[in-house]
């Protein structure tokens, strides 16, 4: 099966400070591949070139490519919100819109036209249901999203994404923000999600790479210093830099 | 503070604060308590529906100053507040960060701290002479334009900045367009700071004398349209104060002023608050 995402020597910068130097990676299809390394090792960076959220940050320069199912996303000619339509989003602090749970769930499909209650009324228990948060919200889907606790509002921040039907689905330390048991749902859903969507999740937490991923990639310094399966990874790293930072010996 | 606890200077600042929050709130309520008390009783039917006779008497009431009064701040608003709002999501949004936008936004700083009789002046020269706006109603409600438009466009563009990146961040990635995004989330957010700019813009407009007089001219009549002149409620004051010796008057159109901006308020709040319900989704 061909790659769902390849990214072919990227680079990426911030004003003068190289983030990213010529990434070359693979993405499977329905798997869920985890991005680890220190703190401002380029892995939040990486992800966010994926979807292109890095446009909105005035003064960075890429070069290399995104490919999405072959096609180069930073072409002129691709429509960057559709791009973020096939390729979701999630965030380290779990950011509801100050609107009800419906309203939070519909926002997706309402910006792309859907304005049919009945049908928005369908897409929004269908996406909470996968985010299995509906058993938890369904008598309060008219309360404000604010209102749930951290680890809910994170699921309601899925099914937010679920809603607009994307491919593939970005996670940014999901879990930093969330207590263990709301962490452990949150790997148990993305296990769930992994047979419909491609998965990809930066964390500074080895255990759970380790735990939830299929592919592993270890950044460092922007170069993506080793990238294989999560269970090849972490039992007989190739890099001396990878082992030692597996090992705990810096980081 | 050498030599004083840090408990007793907690004691001090309390004290201060305690007392400066007093003062200013038996200020106002003294003032606003006096005009009403003054006024209320010289408040009729005949008062509010009567057109001002004019001289040295005082005689009449005020209906063509509230009509002016009304007319004005319609108008005014009606071009300042797209106008303001539009400008700041531009500033805020859209707008580069280069020598221009930053001209701009010292432009606009600048042109808040000049007094307001300079804009008179200058509405006088363009809206009146130039313009053949003659003095009128429109002429007086684009002076205030001018005059009021850089503060609001300041108000709205900091409620705008101040909403969380991650809010924005959300929309995006959820593939709505920017547009979207400002209408969307970026505006219910924003909307609490931008009404309180508009009420003070609204407070202002009322509150407005010299600049009005010169552009809107003093006539007491009834006015036919927004091309006429007109005297506006506080240039009505100000006319009767200086002019006449009818002071009751004088504060019961205070009062009425006072109770203008009062309803005003009020509901520029409650339709911005309906605004925020309907968009967060609450019925």
């Amino acid at each position: 099966m061909d790659p769902k995402i390849q990214t072919r020597a990227l680079d990426f910068r911030y004003g003068k400070v190289q983030a990213l130097k010529k990434v070359t990676l693979d993405i499977r299809e329905h798997q869920i591949t985890a991005l680890i390394g220190p703190s401002g090792c380029g892995k939040s960076t990486f992800l966010r070139t994926l979807n292109r959220m890095n446009d909105i940050i005035p003064n960075t320069h890429l070069e290399g490519k995104v490919l999405l199912d072959g096609l180069n996303v930073y072409e002129p000619s691709v429509d960057v919100v559709e791009v973020r339509k096939r390729v979701g989003m999630v965030f380290q602090q779990p950011n509801p819109f100050p609107k009800t749970i419906f309203e939070n769930v519909a926002f997706g499909p309402k910006m792309l036209g859907i304005n049919h209650r009945l049908r928005l009324d369908e897409v929004v228990e269908r996406s909470l249901r996968r985010a299995a948060l509906w058993d938890e919200v369904k008598d309060d889907l008219g309360k404000s999203g604010l209102v749930l606790s951290g680890g809910q509002q994170q699921r309601l921040c899925i099914a937010r994404v679920l809603a607009v039907e994307p491919e593939v689905i970005l996670m940014d330390e999901p879990c930093s923000a969330l207590d263990p048991l709301s962490t452990l749902k949150i790997e148990e859903l993305m296990r769930e999600l992994e047979r419909s969507y491609t998965i990809i999740i930066v964390t500074h937490n080895m255990q759970q790479a380790a735990r939830v991923s299929d592919w592993t990639g270890f950044f460092l310094l922007g170069e993506l210093v080793e990238y294989n399966k999560t269970g090849e990874l972490f039992s007989r790293p190739k890099d001396k830099r990878t082992e030692d930072y597996i090992t705990g010996r810096f980081g | 503070m050498i030599g004083l606890s840090p408990k007793l200077t907690q004691k001090l600042a309390w004290g201060f604060v305690w007392l400066a929050g007093i003062i200013a709130v038996l200020t106002l309520v003294f003032i606003i308590g006096y005009v009403l008390a003054k006024g209320l009783s010289a408040i009729s039917p005949e008062f509010l529906f009567t057109e001002p006779k004019g001289g040295l008497s005082g005689e009449g009431g005020i209906s063509s100053c509230i009509v002016a009064t009304l007319w004005l701040i319609i108008i005014t608003m009606a071009i300042l507040i797209p106008l303001g709002i539009g400008a700041a999501i531009y500033l805020a949004e859209y707008a580069p960060d280069n020598k221009f936008t930053r001209l701009v936004r010292y432009s606009v700083e600048l042109l808040a701290g000049v007094p307001s009789i300079v804009f008179g002046l200058f509405g006088f020269a363009i809206f009146v002479l130039a313009l053949h706006f003659n003095y009128s109603i429109l002429a007086g409600a684009l002076t205030l334009v001018c005059l009021l438009l850089p503060f609001l466009m300041r108000s709205a563009e900091e409620a705008i900045r101040a909403t969380p990146q991650s809010q924005r961040e959300a929309s995006l990635a959820l593939g709505a367009t920017k547009w979207q995004t400002v209408v969307h989330v970026i505006m219910p957010a924003a909307m609490p700071g931008i009404i309180t700019g508009i009420i003070l813009c609204v407070g202002g407009a009322v509150a407005e004398s010299a600049c009005l007089y010169v552009t809107m001219g003093g006539s007491a009549g009834m006015p036919s349209s927004f091309l006429s002149g007109g005297r506006t409620l506080a240039v009505h004051v100000f006319y009767l104060a200086m002019e006449t010796n009818a002071l009751d008057k004088a504060l019961a159109t205070g009062a009425v002023l006072i109770i203008l901006i009062l309803i005003i308020n009020l509901s520029t709040k409650w339709l911005s608050q309906r605004f925020q319900a309907k968009m967060s989704g609450e019925t």
